[in-house]
């Protein structure tokens, strides 16, 4: 199964991860793998995420995401696995 | 597994560095179309281009979501019109009635070019085709998003010099009937020495006769992803400056690989190929002359941009051929002067003359492009013009063209303006001395020797 890549990049505040998984949690989103880190005061946390089971088109996704990274000054991106296994695998 | 460190560099080369796709270019044929009565081929032309390339649009900004990825531009070319309209046009005007035509279609589709108001005329040209030609700035001057590209030489056929002398002319023409919009009709229109049957770059892309029915070719783009890895090795010697070039080069065309499979098994069209060319754009650090300048040199112009500049374009085509099934286009690095800042930049600090323009053409794709010359420039001047690119392109065995713009009103030093991608440009000087009697000749250049090379 194709997975997403969700990647969070800004300013710490409270409630980054809360805010990003209730999101996913209401749209039957599974987290497989989290890994986050703070590097100078800017959060940086990398989500594998299961989407298969989300009734809501991908492009939703994308875009509620974005909108959930612009209220708490976060940058959030969703994509595709693909792109980077096309980029950094042979 | 993918690992964050991958997708952290994936992601700054997007944000950052301005990595994106800069075209899906679909390419459709109209040989069905072509048809004894003007209004039918102009019916047939637009229902065939709007039907297949309604989706285009869509498609693409599906994937640009899906992936996380620009997909700056969405394009269609189309089979020389002056075969479609052969049997039809009888005049010069009815060759317009299809460049209208063209233009409603791309605009019902929303894609922002269309190309294919074509002459193939590298050896003769047909009444037909010297009629399109003849058309050109009418058809460039009333419509927005139709690009023209005449092919005038090619390696197998010499150089057509009655097609070069009216081409010198027919710029001259189309810069005069856009002339209220900094001559823009001749940022449109192409004149090409072997030129490939399937660019997805405007304005030179057409969809050639040993093409399939319709395809879909893509075009990558990077030059700032290439210009932030050589930061990185600042100094080092030319083995791992070429290697890292290589590696960029294999990253930036393995999206375009992955847009172009996801392009054609959504639209039900089969993929052509990839075009690996390092297209620049205006913006800051989209540059393929801050490349050059990243390589090792003061300006572009500079002794030494062409050897910098045959480096970079070789190692991006080694590169990306392995990460493309299929490679065609014009592959190489784009080096147009309006579109770039750095070469812009150069331009304006007196580094970089037209001569010095025309030596980098021979190392790389593609020829004089988007040059700004004085407003006075004679037809016989740019013929020469042309013609010299050509025999570039003849001997070398390889794509040239010719994309000039004789600002109208303006001399050595003004500026004229495009917007958007195709941006700005200063107007530089030609030299001054006559080719008259030698583009005057008449008939053709024979076709090159292909032993005793030297």
């Amino acid at each position: 199964m194709k997975k997403t890549i969700i990647t969070v990049v800004g300013r710490d505040t409270v409630g980054i991860i809360a805010k990003v998984c209730t999101y996913l949690a209401n749209n039957r989103i599974n987290i497989e793998d989290i890994s986050q880190t703070i590097l100078q005061g800017y959060f940086n946390m990398m989500m594998i995420v299961d989407a298969s089971q989300s009734a809501k088109p991908f492009g939703d996704v994308v875009e509620e995401l974005d909108q959930i990274g612009e209220e708490i000054g976060v940058k959030i991106r969703c994509q595709h696995e693909d792109i980077f296994n096309k980029m950094h695998r042979i | 597994m993918i690992n964050r460190f991958e997708v952290d560099e994936t992601n700054k080369m997007i944000e950052q560095e301005k990595l994106d796709v800069r075209t899906v270019t679909m390419g459709i044929s109209l040989l069905d179309c072509i048809d004894s009565q003007l209004d039918k081929v102009n019916e047939k032309v637009y229902k065939k281009i709007t039907s297949y390339a309604k989706d285009l649009v869509d498609v693409g900004h599906e994937i640009e979501v899906k992936y996380g990825i620009p997909i700056v531009n969405k394009r269609i070319s189309v089979t020389p019109i002056a075969l479609v309209g052969s049997a039809a046009c009888k005049t010069a005007e009815d060759f317009v009635t299809l460049a209208r035509t063209l233009d409603l279609a791309a605009k019902e589709v929303k894609v922002n070019f269309i190309g294919g108001y074509t002459a193939l005329v590298s050896k003769g040209m047909t009444q037909a085709e010297e009629l399109l030609i003849r058309s050109i700035p009418q058809a460039l001057a009333c419509t927005d998003r139709v690009c023209s590209s005449v092919n005038v030489g090619s390696t197998k056929t010499g150089i057509n010099m009655d097609a070069v002398k009216l081409m010198g002319e027919v710029i001259r023409e189309t810069a005069l009937a856009t002339r209220e919009r900094d001559s823009l009709g001749c940022a449109k229109l192409v004149v090409f020495c072997n030129a490939p049957d399937d660019n997805p770059f405007m304005a030179g892309a057409f969809h050639g006769v040993t093409e399939a029915d319709a395809i879909i070719n893509v075009g990558v783009s990077g030059p700032g992803v290439v210009k932030t890895a050589l930061e990185e090795v600042r100094g080092q010697n030319f083995e791992v400056l070429c290697e890292t070039i290589k590696k960029t080069a294999f990253k930036v065309t393995r999206v375009g690989q992955l847009v172009a499979q996801e392009a054609s098994q959504r639209l039900g069209v089969p993929f052509g190929i990839v075009d690996l060319s390092l297209a620049p754009t205006p913006a800051v650090g989209d540059s393929v002359a801050e490349i050059l300048e990243e390589i090792g040199l003061e300006s572009v112009g500079a002794p030494g941009t062409t050897a910098a500049l045959a480096l970079l374009n070789d190692q991006v085509k080694k590169g990306g051929v392995m990460a493309s099934s299929y490679v065609g286009g014009l592959s190489g690095a784009f080096i147009p002067v309006s579109e770039d800042q750095g070469m812009i930049d150069a331009v304006n600090r007196g580094a970089l003359s037209i001569e010095k323009l025309e030596a980098m053409t021979c190392v790389c794709s593609v020829g004089l492009d988007m040059i700004a010359i004085p407003g006075d420039t004679t037809p016989d001047t740019l013929s020469g013009i042309i013609a010299d690119e050509a025999a570039i392109g003849m001997i070398n065995q390889k794509t040239t063209a010719v994309r000039l713009i004789p600002a109208i009103g303006k001399k050595a030093g003004d500026t004229v303006e495009f917007g958007g991608l195709l941006g700005y440009a200063p107007v530089m000087p030609v030299n001054p001395y006559s080719c008259a009697k030698f583009v005057s000749r008449g008939g053709r250049i024979p076709a090159p020797i292909h032993s005793f090379k030297n």
